[in-house]
């Protein structure tokens, strides 16, 4: 079972299994429909369907909930391209070239070059994971305490100041996210921390309440009344429309090929998800190219490059997540929270314990990626249709299935409270400049985080040195330490080489 | 509202907040030492560092890092006014669902969930909004009252 071939073999025995088959399905297609429709966040639709999960076989819920998030990556380029609209981070770039493509009235053939690039892309992606991930989970084998305690600060770390925003109100916010996450009884000696006496929170707060409250009630709390009219005038496209022609696959193949790798290097780095992948993919494109003015104006490579790049960075993504249980976002966070419901250990024996899991969920990348681009082509009408519901029935709906959802997770109306609660505060933190994603990383790290520090400091009798004495500890930490130093140079002395669409990826959402 | 110059003093003001907060609770709990830590260790530390990352939010806003507000950064823009409606009305529909799904059960809750919400949008009408909510209602008590078990009743005698 070990080797890629024979895992994967079983995994496709696993992912073919009709119920599997369907859930992968179901997964795809609500990813595919939450990306297509604006306004709607991945985060909220996995939260929203993870307590549906709780009944599922493991194996079922991931394949469903990872689904999701691949699959709103193909959704999300359509409302890129047709709209103009940037609702899903990674794919904000692609408006710049996609829109003006569609004015052009080849807004067709900008998805169905985005088509070729995100199968490239994401195949890359599942290979690089095929081959990559046992491979560094047979070197986390080998970690202890402490090894384990450095690799989750460095993930925290670069988590939460790679991302957008300012790096220090990312350090924060991870911060804030490790103490929700150690709210309820401790394991250790049974104490109650922050449970303000209140018998619904001894087992901690609730995963689905967190991310519902910052990333569904918050973000409805910002756009209602405060969304862009849509414009609806580009959106009539035909399945034939799709066929790039000759000269367009000839001028895209080499950017889909740089996307893919610029996107692949991108997932290795904890921290650095899709959408900064996307947004050096077409730095580098308008760099490599002999026409840079052509960028902005519909040039077909300011379109294939990031698109491909997201997807192969989308799957690879996964990687750190199933191989060494940290999480490189609040998705892979989300997902990883989802495991551990489910009673798996996340973390490098994953892949030895569980082959299931593991192969399964990659042969079910292949088939949902396949079931995606026959849903997208050939139904490609029926998906711009739904751009056209308006934002102001749709979030009244995703409201109730807000509550509803949060319920369910454990039959407590005080979860919906604490949804409700947790949603103005997230707004608030959104006011004032916050970004909240961190904190879900924070929060499903916490307890492990705890317990890892704990424990590493048992052994070495209280000595703090022993995360420097370990070798590859002291490793862990000199990348933070290196992570930090990048961070106050390029903030302090602002060098030039940092140019302009890259910084503006730390802003577009 | 919010000025956009003294957002960051908010900010870390916020965080220097919770973290001493986190901190004074933490340390009731037992806190011990590096060789044997209390329940209180962890909490304790992790207060102390969201209140230096506050200060140095603050630092930072003071050093003027930033220069202007960020256009690109729709995400982040504050709202020109407040407004009220929108947000009475989402924190009003949720409230409902809870109020109502205890005492009146999953039908009525739903449609004031949904009725609710739909009234924040400036445009909304009545008519559309109850539709809208109507339509919510039957498809959730098909899917989560017969399907998937909810456990919620339909209606509640009141």
């Amino acid at each position: 079972m070990d080797t890629g071939i024979g895992g994967l073999m079983h995994g496709f025995s696993i992912a073919l299994e009709p119920h599997n088959l369907l859930w992968c399905f179901v997964g795809v297609m609500v990813g595919n429909l939450v990306g297509v429709l604006p306004g709607m966040g991945v985060l909220s639709a996995i939260s929203i369907l993870l307590p549906l999960t709780f009944g599922m076989k493991p194996v079922a819920a991931v394949l469903m909930l990872s689904g999701i998030y691949y699959g709103a990556q193909y959704g999300g380029a359509i409302c890129s391209i047709l709209l103009n609209l940037p609702c899903h981070p990674p794919h904000a770039v692609t408006c710049l070239d996609g829109f003006p493509m569609t004015k052009q009235g080849r807004g067709g053939v900008a998805l169905g070059i985005t088509m070729m690039g995100s199968m490239f892309g994401a195949a890359f992606g599942i290979l690089q994971m095929i081959f990559f991930a046992p491979y560094v989970a047979k070197v986390a084998f080998q970690f202890g305490a402490p090894e384990i305690c450095a690799l989750m600060l460095l993930g925290l770390l670069a988590g939460s100041t790679l991302a957008k925003g300012s790096p220090l109100k990312g350090v924060a916010m991870t911060m804030l996210g490790l103490l929700l996450g150690i709210m309820g009884t401790d394991v250790n000696t049974g104490v109650e921390r922050f449970t303000f006496g209140i018998v619904d929170l001894s087992d901690g707060l609730e995963l689905v309440a967190l991310s519902l409250g910052l990333f569904g009630i918050a973000e409805f709390l910002r756009s209602v009344n405060n969304t862009a009219p849509l414009n609806l005038t580009y959106t009539k496209i035909k399945v034939a429309d799709m066929m790039p022609t000759r000269d367009d696959m000839k001028r895209s193949a080499m950017p889909i090929l740089r996307g893919t790798v610029i996107g692949s290097l991108c997932s290795c780095i904890p921290g650095t998800g899709p959408t900064i992948a996307s947004f050096v993919a077409y730095a580098t494109e308008k760099k490599v190219s002999k026409t840079p003015e052509r960028f902005g104006h519909g040039a077909i490579e300011g379109v294939a490059a990031p698109e491909a790049s997201t997807h192969s960075s989308v799957q690879g993504d996964f990687i750190p997540t199933m191989s060494l249980g940290i999480p490189g976002d609040a998705v892979m966070a989300l997902l990883l929270g989802a495991l551990i419901i489910h009673g798996i250990t996340p973390g490098p024996r994953l892949i030895v314990e569980h082959p299931d899991i593991f192969w399964g969920l990659i042969a079910s990348f292949w088939v949902g990626n396949l079931i995606l681009v026959i849903l997208n082509v050939p139904m490609i009408g029926i998906w711009v249709k739904l751009l056209m519901i308006p934002y102001k029935y749709l979030y009244p709906s995703a409201l109730f299935f807000i509550c509803i959802g949060v319920f369910a997770a454990r039959n407590s109306l005080f979860d919906v409270g604490a949804t409700l609660a947790l949603g103005i505060f997230g707004y608030l933190l959104v006011l004032l400049k916050f970004e909240p994603a961190p904190i879900l990383l924070g929060f499903v790290l916490g307890p492990r985080f705890e317990e890892n520090f704990r424990r590493a400091l048992i052994i070495s009798r209280g000595d703090l040195m022993t995360f420097v004495e370990r070798p590859i500890s002291a490793v862990f930490l000199g990348f933070c330490l290196l992570l930090i130093g990048a961070q106050l140079y390029v903030r302090i002395r602002k060098p030039k080489f940092i140019d302009k669409p890259a910084i503006a990826g730390h802003g577009i959402e | 509202m919010i000025s956009e110059g003294r957002r960051d003093y908010y900010a870390g003001g916020l965080m220097i907040l919770i973290g001493s907060g986190a901190a004074v609770i933490g340390s009731t709990y037992k806190v011990g030492g590096l060789t044997q830590m209390g329940p209180g260790f962890f909490p304790v530390c992790l207060g102390v560092l969201i209140v230096i990352m506050g200060v140095l939010i603050m630092l930072a806003a003071r050093a003027g890092a930033k220069g202007g507000p960020d256009i690109m950064d729709a995400h982040h823009a504050l709202p020109s006014h407040p407004d009220w409606r929108g947000w009475g009305c989402i924190i009003g529909s949720v409230f409902a669902f809870l109020v109502l799904s205890d005492y009146a059960g999953l039908a009525p809750a739903t449609f004031f969930c949904v009725f609710i919400a739909a009234s924040g949008d400036n445009d909304s009408h009545v008519k559309a909004s109850a539709l809208l909510a109507a339509g919510i209602t039957v498809f959730a008590i098909l899917l989560f009252s017969f399907v998937l078990h909810v456990q919620i009743p339909v209606l509640k005698g009141l």
